[in-house]
């Protein structure tokens, strides 16, 4: 492949011809401040965050769609790029509820922290501001297109990661939104709850439903694990606070899956805290479950398969495991059938 | 899976799908296939209903359930006929082909369409397109397995494969979505009553003489019994006693009531289990289980990839799942004491040659490993078959068709199939409190013809009845479904499908005829 050389900030880059400004420079680890760019995504260049300028160019070109050519010299902090990013921002923020002291995506929230990066508290620009209902009918994902910024990242995660094309533009101008056919809530459309577009979506205008007022996104640890409904095997970051799940966030380091999910991954976590969860041994005595100790538990049993075995010989025990525990636990039961037990009666339910 | 789930969206460049709804079951891997679609890669989808894949298919093949392995043989037919078969390929790699080739020249493409109900020429088409294309995937489900002949229906697709030479490379290969989400890794695992973890058979001395090595025990040699003979064997006496871990067969095995009469007849039953679901409702002591959210350990997905769960918060019930299981395990007189699953792993692995070079260190630093991995400085294998099979020569294992066990008749006029939705997973989903805030029952699928015959809208309940059992459910109509045709999940408790479902299973799995069986409507 040609490679081609330029240079960004003084610094000489080499890199493919064809490759974005945005690209070189994040190979050479200078970070160009962006919104609606996502390196899943295709690139749209509507938010023009990322402007730079390009020596003998009297515009700023948005550096996410702009490739490079030889000799080109970059500047991604000029005052005039600098100066543009401040009003893009303060463009945003005109129209933007500023309630980040109650918002969930605070500490997670692009706008809010380049408005910080840039010193942008208010906006010097009065005008309309969206009353927009806030559509929370269902159960999963909280959705306020009051502080959407139109950078179209779910729109295309809907279509380009799920495929299930549930988002588009409606209207012009200040009417613009990201939405779904005839503007329903989330419920009443094609939606299949994937949560895709709240996994990239950069502002609180889409929002984990569960995870709203149970934490600040710097208090969330995130436990990576794999998801136990399906044998596609996704990987996903468990938010933990406080010792409890409080919500599924998309780990983009996945090897399977990436940031994509489905409704069960994503928002199906929430059984294990169903109060009917089973939390201490239960003996059945006289046909009723009665609660027991562990040591109950342990003995009973001990004394029961031992005295089965003695009186009926081996062949009379069989052993179930589970095509949804670890393989360490399902080790551990054709281990214990085989060299405790004595036989090789242990399957589970692989066709299902 | 032969093959990997990356490969669908870097190398193929036609997909073969044949009984798998994945958007629905699998649905990551769905999504995959719907982005490969879209950009250009060509898509087959085998399949009677109308599957959200078809919107996206090249080709929409809806053979009439239970024609699998005529519609593979047909294919296979043209195949020969037209000489697209791959002749180096099956010089060099296969056997018994001369068998293959005598079995499928009886299906030629009128009788097949006959049987199956594909036109004629779609066979052509779609037979040529296959054969053709340097790089093509097959994948299936449950929809292949779950019949009387699933074994033959996967047989039939390794000889498509083998007969057109899509075997170990990139981009081509058979592979089975795997269900439940350790499925792989159970029967890796050595949880199944013919082999030990790595596929090392019971009935081999030196496998056997291995592990009484490793495990100080005596073994036993003879192959145990498969699920569905456990419960024939409760219900003969033979079986008194059993364990019962995160399994629930009475709401998702078939022919539930043969299952229920079998835990009822055990003297001693125990269930390790997160509710007190309809099999733990049998036992003489439930030992509570933790969610995969609470326990440290690995899942092996379908592709035979290893990967990490992780501890998130304190088990509930205060005790991990292999700490109740080693401590009970313990009391019996033969101690485990691991500190920790990586040394259960380490055990594990140290006893399979498959998996030796797995271990916790190497999923910390490279996220997940895909066995055959035999040494720790092997980097896993992403597609198997490469150059030779497990067995040396891939084998050519020809069938006939073999129709369901039972079909519609007078009685039971129409045909019952299940499977899965989206929103729910078996067992667990309709314990999640937004999930089932939103899908909270059972709608099966009715076609608008038989609806209208019958007076019936969505919305409305019907009784199903087939030879062993009825349930009460509502219905949706829809034309996904073919006239003739009722199509049912088994997610909810109340409506437990498989009081339905049929007794026949396959003779060499044991594996339930969910797919097909026969049932009466009645409107209430
Ligand atoms: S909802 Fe979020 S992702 Fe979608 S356009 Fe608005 S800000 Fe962007
Ligand atoms: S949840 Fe998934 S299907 Fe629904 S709008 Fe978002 S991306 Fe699209
Ligand atoms: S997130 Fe969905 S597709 Fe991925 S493993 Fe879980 S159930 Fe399967
Ligand atoms: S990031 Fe480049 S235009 Fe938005």
């Amino acid at each position: 492949m040609e490679l081609i050389k330029i240079t960004i900030d003084g610094k000489e880059v080499e890199v493919p011809a064809g490759t974005t400004i945005m690209k070189a420079a994040d190979s050479v680890g200078i970070n160009i401040p962006r919104l609606c760019y996502d390196p899943d995504l295709s690139a749209l260049g509507a938010c023009r965050l990322c402007v730079v300028e390009v020596e003998g160019n009297r515009l700023l070109p948005a550096s996410c769609v702009t490739p490079i050519f030889p000799g080109m010299v970059v500047k991604t902090n000029s005052p005039a790029v600098v100066e543009a990013r401040k009003t893009i921002l303060e463009l945003l923020v005109a129209n933007h509820p500023l309630d980040c002291m109650t918002c969930d995506k605070l500490g997670n929230c692009k706008l809010a922290d380049y408005c910080y990066q840039y010193g942008v508290k208010e906006s010097p620009f009065v005008g309309e501001k969206h009353e927009y209902a806030i559509d929370d009918t269902n159960p999963f994902i909280l959705r306020d297109m009051n502080k959407c910024i139109l950078c179209g990242a779910c729109v295309r995660a809907c279509e380009e990661m799920t495929g299930q094309d549930n988002l588009s533009y409606l209207n012009r101008g200040f009417h613009r939104k990201a939405t779904t056919a005839g503007d329903v809530d989330y419920i009443d459309s094609d939606c299949v709850f994937c949560g895709q577009c709240v996994a990239v979506c950069p502002t609180g205008a889409l929002q984990e439903k569960t995870m709203v007022g149970q934490g600040r996104r710097w208090e969330i640890d995130r436990v990576r694990t794999t998801c136990p409904f399906c044998g596609t095997g996704c990987n996903f970051d468990l938010a933990v606070k406080n010792g409890k799940v409080i919500g599924v966030l998309s780990n983009p380091d996945s090897t399977v899956n990436q940031r994509s999910l489905c409704v069960k991954g994503r928002f199906g976590w929430d059984f294990i805290y169903n109060e009917k969860r089973l939390t201490t041994p239960l003996i059945k005595k006289n046909g009723k479950f009665e609660e027991a100790s562990w040591d109950e538990a342990f003995d009973l049993i001990a004394q029961r398969f031992g005295e089965i075995k003695a009186q009926y010989g081996s062949e009379s025990f069989a052993a179930l495991s589970s095509a949804r525990c670890t393989n360490e636990e399902n080790y551990l039961v054709q281990k214990f059938t085989r060299a405790v037990m004595g036989n090789n009666n242990v399957d589970h339910c692989a066709r299902t | 899976m032969t093959n990997a789930i990356s490969e669908i969206t870097t190398d193929a460049e036609l997909l073969f799908l044949i009984g798998t709804n994945t958007t629905e079951a699998h649905p990551v891997t769905g999504y995959k296939m719907r982005q490969a679609a879209r950009r250009g890669c060509k898509l087959v989808v085998c399949d009677p209903r109308h599957i959200d894949l078809v919107d996206e298919a090249d080709y929409w093949l809806r053979q009439k359930p239970g024609t699998d392995i005529p519609l593979i043989n047909g294919l296979m037919h043209i195949i020969i006929k037209e000489g697209l078969e791959d002749k180096k390929f099956i010089e060099e790699r296969t056997e018994n082909y001369e068998a293959l080739k005598a079995t499928v020249e009886n299906y030629p493409p009128e009788y097949v369409a006959e049987l199956t109900g594909i036109p004629v020429d779609v066979l052509y088409e779609v037979a040529r397109l296959y054969a053709t294309t340097d790089r093509a995937m097959i994948f299936y489900t449950l929809g292949i397995t779950e019949h009387i002949c699933g074994t033959r229906n996967v047989m039939s697709l390794a000889n498509l494969a083998m007969l057109t030479g899509h075997m170990g490379r990139a981009g081509v290969g058979v592979c089975p979505i795997r269900g439940q989400n350790n499925v792989q890794g159970a029967c890796d695992m050595g949880a199944l009553p013919n082999v030990y973890q790595g596929y090392q058979n019971v009935t081999l001395p030196a496998v056997k003489e291995k592990f009484e090595k490793a495990w100080g025990r005596p073994m036993p040699d003879k192959i145990g019994l498969k699920i569905p003979e456990m419960f024939e064997a409760a219900h003969e006496g033979k079986v008194k006693a059993m364990y019962i871990l995160g399994e629930n067969p009475v709401l998702t095995d078939p022919n539930s009531h043969h299952i229920r009469g079998g835990l009822e007849a055990l003297e001693f039953l125990v269930v390790q289990e997160l509710f007190l679901t309809e099999t733990a409702e049998y036992a003489d002591v439930i030992l509570p289980a933790a969610s995969f959210a609470e326990c440290d350990g690995t899942f092996s997905n379908t592709e035979r990839r290893v990967q990490r769960v992780r501890k998130a918060i304190e088990p509930i019930p205060g005790r991990a799942n292999w700490q109740t299981i080693c401590e009970m395990v313990s009391r019996m007189g033969y101690p485990m004491n691991y500190a920790s699953p990586r040394e259960i792993w380490d055990e594990m692995a140290s006893l399979a040659p498959s998996m030796a070079g797995i271990n916790y260190d190497r999923l910390e630093e490279l996220g997940s490993l895909q066995w055959p991995c035999p040494t720790t400085d092997h980097p896993g294998t992403q597609f198997m078959h490469v150059g030779k099979f497990t067995r040396g020569l891939g084998l050519f294992q020809p069938s006939d068709h073999i129709p369901p066990g039972e079909m519609p008749d007078e009685d039971y006029p129409f045909l019952l199939s299940t499977g899965r939705i989206l929103q729910h997973y078996n067992v667990t989903t309709p314990y999640s409190m937004g999930i089932m805030s939103v899908w909270d029952k059972e709608m099966a699928e009715l076609n608008p013809a038989d609806a209208e015959k019958m007076g019936i809208k969505t919305g409305d309940k019907l009784k199903v009845t087939s030879r062993r059992g009825e349930v009460v459910t509502a219905v949706r109509v829809t034309d996904r479904v073919m006239p003739g045709i009722i199509w049912m999940s088994f997610h909810y408790s109340e409506t437990p499908t498989n009081a339905l479902t049929s007794h026949h299973l396959d003779p060499i799995t044991g594996t339930g005829e969910y797919k097909v069986c026969a049932v009466k409507l009645e409107k209430i």
